[in-house]
């Protein structure tokens, strides 16, 4: 790997820390374009439980790991939701980074260029 | 806090729609890793991985699309322009797959459903509209974000009718399928256009700074040509 797209990568990376931790705090709550789709026809009570009427979401099941430590994009136990999304985002960035350029090494193509390399 | 639900949860679709699902996108995840594996080289590799990372980040930015609705970057189209269809696919699978087992959105048991919408129909019509528009628009920056545009808006409205194909098979309601996929596509289409600006930014300001780290740059020029040496299939 070259400096060139050491510094590409790098750049590119504090741009995705940047939206996911510090942007993401601006982001629309509304539910998206599946979610606002699923719930239509159901009437819903202040805690988002479905009181009535029939919609696609009406058997929607818990997720398996709804108490995990970083559900819902929010870090369990801090209580400032601008600090817990930051902290989310962050985390996931670099996990997503870090698994996925992690695999993609393991998988690339070696040549017999690389094999010193 | 609010609504952070952003892919299929459990229980919209069946368990036995959904584990067809989920050995239908294992499958063609295989193929993708096969695929991919002649396009990674030691530049493609990190450069996808910072592509899935920029996808996640970008997919926790909800916009308004309609009042009460939003919509986010499902990044099939920008994925395939930066590191083209395999390791596009395999990008955006990365992201749900950390989504759904770290941060609990989508469900485990949808996962496969969520797999094929997003990572795979989008991708692949991504992919398809892509190869197409290069072979008429010029091989700039502008060209590319034009690209970029028209193939994620319809490619967005194509994953949301893999929901609605999922729904028709394995749906635990019983909605008109029409109105679902009217509904489905309508909401879609503007999520689509939200996408397009997103993804039409952000390959033309790589196409700026680094125009040879971009996949449809270099590899739709020709059709199968490898300019590296010592590749033996």
């Amino acid at each position: 790997m070259t400096k060139r797209l050491g510094w590409f990568l790098a750049g590119g990376l504090l741009v995705a820390l940047l939206l996911a931790g510090v942007v993401s705090n601006f982001a629309s709550s509304n539910p998206d374009g599946l979610d606002a789709t699923a719930r239509e026809g159901c009437t819903f009570n202040a805690d988002g439980e479905i009181t009535g009427g029939t919609c696609i979401a009406q058997q929607e099941g818990e997720h398996q790991l709804a108490g995990s430590p970083l559900a819902d994009y929010g870090i369990k136990g801090i209580d400032n939701s601008f600090l817990s999304t930051a902290l989310a985002g962050t985390a996931g960035v670099l996990i997503t980074f870090g698994i996925g350029a992690g695999l993609f090494w393991v998988a690339r193509r070696r040549s017999a260029q690389d094999q010193d390399a | 806090m609010e609504t952070t639900a952003m892919h299929i949860a459990n229980g919209i679709v069946d368990g036995p729609v959904s584990a067809v699902f989920a050995v239908l996108a294992i499958a063609a995840l295989a193929v993708c890793v096969r695929k991919a594996g002649h396009d990674l080289d030691e530049r493609l590799a990190p450069m996808a991985g910072l592509v899935a990372a920029f996808i996640f980040a970008v997919q926790m930015l909800n916009f308004n699309v309609l009042p009460g609705v939003s919509g986010h970057l499902l990044g099939g189209t920008l994925a395939v322009i930066l590191v083209g269809p395999w390791v596009g696919a395999l990008c955006v699978s990365t992201v749900l797959i950390v989504q759904c087992l770290v941060f609990s959105d989508g469900g485990v048991t949808a996962l496969g459903l969520n797999i094929t919408n997003m990572a795979l129909l989008g991708t692949a019509a991504g992919y398809l509209l892509v190869a197409g528009l290069l072979r008429i628009l010029p091989k700039t920056a502008s060209g590319l974000a034009v690209t970029a545009f028209i193939a994620s808006v319809i490619s967005v409205v194509v994953a949301s009718q893999g929901f609605v194909l999922e729904y028709a098979l394995g749906g635990t309601t019983d909605l008109s399928l029409p109105w679902v996929s009217g509904a489905m596509a309508g909401v879609h289409v503007l999520i689509g256009i939200g996408e397009g600006l997103i993804a039409a930014t952000t390959v033309a300001t790589v196409a700026k700074v680094r125009p040879d780290l971009v996949y449809a740059l270099r590899r739709f020029r020709k059709p199968v040509t490898v300019p590296e040496v010592g590749v033996t299939a």
